[in-house]
Formats: structure tokens, sequence, C-alpha cells
């Protein structure tokens, strides 16, 4: 009987399993992906103050205290279900059975679809299977794409890219649907875009970030947005044009591109065929949950945080007993944050007061000094779900 | 193999100590590195079609990359099911893309052959490869 069980190998979990190994607690890590890193293997971008953020040499570092700490962490092991035992749990994977006194689920998040015709093409990808095939597998993913979907992390990812001397025509929205909704909503998007501002040489969206508070501001940056896109990095970002549709037969051969409304309507006979052999599709990234919902954990729903997550405390306990949350299935914020909030996990479980208190000072101050955030109302979100923790306990 | 290898990044490096392995995909035989998925040793390759979609034979390939959409299944080691983008590759694995298969119940109830010999006449005009056949 394990101590405790973690699920995901991201800097979650892998923070969290080294909390624990420093108590001696008796720990396994396990994860789907024949690596250790999860989500933060494929990261690669230049902080404000010019230093390379590098996911691989930030998951090396993570390991190598892992191993020296003794720590089990076993890869490609799918967990599919969790049973409540008298005591404990009982983890469901593809090598058995796993029975642990406690859980920390570290599952992270995944992509929300914004499907458009044409997207079960083969050369059509998530901005996230991009940027893994490029930094992890070092593979291209094509010779000359488009990105749908303009967000922080496709922001990023296009970078990322293009470092990696991957061409891509532009970033553009997807065309409205019932699915696509705020995406394909320029108002909405230049909402974002203002925030990422700071981190792209881009002098409009610079100039454009000191104003936008303002909700007239945005709205006349969209009305006036430049025909030819702002361009990033060189890169051309539209955000008064979508992709209606993914044109090929047996793969991907090319895109239709329309120009938009300020209210994000296409305008007709607008239409341009753009050839490209590989397109990127980024709805932005919600909380992967299915396992906190099958092991009984209660839901909110928090904008802010993303989507679902499951209730839990400043400490990441969950109200079921045992069961604790950490990283982006909590709510979806940088790397960074997600590695404190392991390391809080890991001393909650093994109820190191002194280290837990440290730790949430941590995750706070990470927070706050976040480079990229993922949505402005954070703080806001995380109070929601603390407070959904104590009102459900309260009630039981 | 190394048409579509990012072999030097500005910043990761370049790749070096690389060890081969040799695999194949519906009875070809092709090269991978140690470390890399089936799905990314098969993009390396220039190969994106992974499957057809089992009822109306469309082609798919990865969407993901992340395990969770399962629209990279493939057959290894005659295993159906197996996510390339999860899967390492390794030496003498035997991948099979995804196939078409038959969908006879495809039709309203009211028009389901009742034996063999009806299905046969009505699929006497299918070709073979058909979703019917």
């Amino acid at each position: 009987m394990y101590d405790v069980v973690i699920i995901g190998a991201g800097p979650a979990g892998l923070s969290a399993a080294i909390a624990c190994r420093e108590s001696d607690l008796n720990v396994i890590v396990i994860d789907e992906f024949p690596k250790a890193g999860g989500r933060l293997l494929g990261q690669l971008h230049q902080e404000p103050n010019g230093e390379w953020w590098n996911g691989i040499k930030e998951t090396q570092l993570l390991l190598d205290k892992a191993t020296e700490l003794h720590t089990e962490i076993k890869c490609e092991v799918s967990a599919h279900h969790i049973e409540h035992l008298e005591k404990g749990y009982a983890i469901h994977t593809s090598i058995g059975i796993l029975v642990t006194a406690n859980l920390l689920i570290a599952t992270g998040a995944a992509e929300t679809a914004a499907p458009i015709p044409g997207w079960t093409l083969p050369g059509v990808m998530s901005i996230g299977a991009a940027q893994v095939m490029t930094n992890v597998h070092r593979v291209r993913v094509g010779n000359k794409g488009i990105v749908v979907g303009v967000n922080v992390l496709s922001a990023a990812i296009a970078r990322e890219l293009q470092i990696a001397g991957i061409e891509l025509h532009s970033m553009a929205l997807p065309v409205s649907n019932p699915v696509t909704q705020n995406h394909a909503n320029p108002k909405k998007v230049m909402e974002g875009l203002v925030r990422i501002a700071h981190l792209a040489p881009s002098a409009f969206l610079r100039f454009g970030s000191k104003f936008a508070k303002a909700e007239w501001v945005r709205n006349t940056a969209v009305r006036f947005y430049p025909k030819g896109g702002v361009k990033m990095w060189g890169m051309p970002i539209h955000i008064r044009k979508a992709i209606t549709q993914i044109n090929g037969t047996e793969k991907v051969e090319s895109v239709t591109m329309c120009d938009l409304t300020p209210d994000g309507k296409v305008i007709k006979g607008s239409d341009k065929i753009i050839p490209v052999d590989f397109v990127c599709i980024a709805g932005g990234l919600y909380p992967l949950t299915e396992l906190a919902s099958v092991a009984g954990c209660p839901f909110q729903y928090i904008e802010e945080l993303g989507g679902h997550v499951p209730i839990h405390n400043e400490l990441m306990e969950t109200p079921v007993k045992g069961i604790y949350v950490a990283g982006n299935i909590t709510g979806i914020e940088s790397a960074k944050v997600a590695r404190e909030q392991g390391t809080l996990a890991g001393y909650s479980i093994a109820k190191n007061k002194t280290k837990t208190l440290q730790a949430l000072n941590d995750v706070k101050s990470t927070r706050a000094s976040a480079s990229i955030q993922f949505h402005p109302e954070i703080v806001e979100g995380r109070n929601k779900v603390h407070t959904a923790f104590k009102t459900y306990v309260d009630n039981l | 193999m190394t048409q579509n290898r990012i072999m030097d990044h500005p910043v990761l490096g370049t790749l070096k100590d690389l060890k081969q392995v040799t695999f194949s995909f519906d009875g070809k035989t092709y090269t991978g590195f140690e470390g890399d998925t089936i799905a990314s040793a098969l993009l390396a390759n220039g190969i994106r079609q992974l499957r057809l979609h089992e009822e109306t034979g469309a082609p798919r390939a990865i969407y993901c990359n992340i395990g969770h959409c399962f629209e990279c299944r493939v057959t290894v080691n005659e295993v159906q099911g197996i996510r390339a983008c999860m899967t390492p590759i390794k030496d003498n694995l035997s991948i099979e893309s995804g196939k078409l298969q038959a969908a006879p119940f495809k039709a309203p109830p009211n028009e389901w052959p009742r034996t063999y010999a009806e299905f046969e006449e009505q699929n006497k005009e299918a070709k073979n490869g058909e979703s019917h056949v």
C-alpha cells in the first residue's frame, strides 16, 4: 500500500512527489506519456528579462531531484478508474491496481476543440500537438501552416514553431459557430491579445495594452484593426479575418480565409484561398478532470479557471478525504504556478505545517509575478473555488 | 527519415547520439529514433495518415497528440486501438493503419439482410473496400 499515488508526472506531480519524498512518504508517480514532464516538456519561451524558459531543462531539474530522493516514477501507465476502499483508494491502471492512502490528481489540461469544416483532415492538429512534435520529438509538422485561434497559448506556440524554422502564414480566428463562440469574436479575442502584448515586440499591441482596460479603446482597436494584421515577431495576427474552411481530399491543401465585421460576421465575397500543408487549431485550455469526477469529487464551473474544476481549498485538499489536486486540473495557469502548487500539495499530504505555509506563500508570489496570465481575474477565480469548498464542507 | 527532422535548433541545440530503430507500417519498412512515438516516427517519414474512419473511410491523423482524442489509433503487433501518439517506437514493431470496416447495418432495420445470400445480393454492385461489403 502506498502513502500517495500521484497521477500525472508534469510540473505539479513531480514537485509534489519531491515534497512527499522529503517527508519519507511511500510514493508512486504514474503518467501515460513515455517521458515524464507533462506539457512542461514542450515549453520554450523568452521571459521578459531575456532568459529562456526551456521546459526540457526544467523537467530535468525536477527529475534529478526526484531521483536523488529515490522516487518511483512509472511512465506509459494509464489510470482509468478510482475505487473507494474502506481505507484509501484502489487506482485501476494499465499495470494493475495500485492501493493507496492518499491520491493526488495532477492530470493537467487539455485543449478545447474549435471545430471548423475540414478539421478531421490529416494535417490539422491542435496547437499543443504541434508544440510536442516540434520541441519534444523534433519533427516538422509541415512546410507551411496557419494557426486558427488567437490566444495566449497559440501566440506562445506559434513563436516556438517560428524559432524551429517552421513557416507560418499567419494567425486568424476560427469562423463563428455554436462551438467556437468567443474564440470567433474579435472583441473577445482583442481582450486576450492585449494581455500578452508585453511579451511581443509589437508597437501597436504594446501601445494598445496601456489603454486597453477601457472597453471603448478595445472596441476602437477592433474597428480600426490593420487589414494586413498586427505583426508579432514578423508574423501577421488577424482578428478581423476568419478561417471558414480547411480544404483537401487526402490531406490539408489549403484554407479559405474571409474578412470579418467588428462583430465577427463573415463579409460575403471576401474569400481567399491560402495554400498550406498544416493547420493548428487553438481553442485554449481546460482542466482535465475526468478522474476527479470518477473519484466523486464535487465540481464548480469557474470561468476564470478555465472551466469545471474539482472544488478544493488553499491546501489543495478536495472535500473527499485523502484526495488532493494540483496544477492545471485546479485552473489554467503557467507551469511555474503548477510547480509551486505541486510542492504545496506534497507538504499538505505529508502534514508538514511549516513547509505547507511557506509553499502557500510561494504559490501566491509566483502567481503574482507570472509573465503569462491565462485569465486576468485568476485570483478572483481562486477565491471562488475556495469559497465553494467552504460552503460545501459547511453543508456536509 | 531526417527529411522532416529539426536536427539543429537555435535554442534546444543539435540532436546527437540518436539510436535508430526499424519498424514497419502497412508492410513497408521505416526507421525512426529511440524516444520517438509511433506518431512522431511516422511523421518524420512524411506519413500523416494513420487510419481511415471505420464507417466513412475518411482519412485521419493525429489531432491532440496527448492521448486524449484517440484519432491516432492504429494496430500494433496485432493489438487494435493503440494510440500512436502515446506509444514509443521500438525495433521490429509491426504497425497497421486503421481500415474501413463493413457497415451492413447502416441501412434502416427493415432493409437489413436476413440471410448472407441477401447481403451478397444487396451488395453485388459494391467494389472491394467499400463500406457495405
